[in-house]
């Protein structure tokens, strides 16, 4: 199983600030695709993925417990 | 000592200030950066920073190394705050020590312009008709690939 972690307005759009499932196998791409069919308000176009807290790219594949965060442009200092 | 903090509680400055605190260095900037009421107009009335605090930590670690690697000698320390924020709290201090003034100077701006690009921080802008995440609206950065490019995260 993986866990899937929202932020900013993506967790507002989910409802939820993580959600667990199994991602495994698939990569990145795959897994935003899975999102956004799952969530109509969700939009994954312009959003960064990290795997276990680095930034990974749409190709990269997604292990068994892998946390996976989608990373909405960041605007913090 | 923490270098590199994610604070819930209001940044003591002095407090990262002494972290860089070195004998081998002539100078030391500090960056404060501030809630600013106005931003083209229109009057924010407080914001809420929310961190993806573990990787936050890691990514204000890996600005500090660059740092080290470009400029020799420095020492960091970063602590940057999370939850609500009225107009002139302290959002983030950065300070750089090293031998020369110079150095002092672009490291520190180097580091403010790396959080912006790199640390999973994003505020959240309160006005008087509506809220807004700030930073996914304005798409003034977008990562084609879904990541920031190499030159994204080295220059």
């Amino acid at each position: 199983m993986n866990n899937i972690l929202f932020f900013a307005h993506l967790r507002d759009a989910v409802g939820r600030d993580s959600v667990q499932l199994d991602a495994s196998g698939k990569t990145v791409a795959e897994l935003k695709q899975l999102i956004s069919d799952k969530y109509e308000a969700v939009n994954l176009e312009h959003v960064m993925t990290a795997i276990n807290e680095e930034f990974a790219s749409n190709e990269e594949v997604i292990h068994d417990g892998d946390a996976v965060a989608f990373i909405p442009p960041v605007s913090g200092g | 000592m923490n270098f590199y903090e994610i604070s819930k509680e209001p940044i003591i400055i002095q407090e990262v200030i002494d972290k860089v605190v070195q004998r081998e260095a002539g100078a030391i900037t500090t960056f404060i950066g501030t809630v600013r009421e106005l931003t083209h107009g229109k009057k924010t009335l407080y914001l809420v920073y929310e961190a993806y605090e573990s990787m936050a930590v890691k990514k204000l670690e890996q600005i500090g190394q660059e740092i080290k690697e470009r400029w020799s000698g420095a020492d960091v320390a970063i602590t940057h705050r999370v939850g609500r924020l009225d107009i002139t709290d302290i959002a983030v201090v950065i300070a750089v020590s090293t031998p020369h003034r110079a150095d002092a100077y672009e490291a520190n701006r180097y580091a403010i312009e790396r959080i912006k690009e790199i640390v999973p921080i994003w505020k959240k802008e309160h006005w008087e008709d509506g809220e807004e995440w700030i930073g996914n609206q304005l798409e003034t950065v977008a990562y084609p690939k879904g990541k920031p490019e190499e030159k994204d995260l080295n220059e």
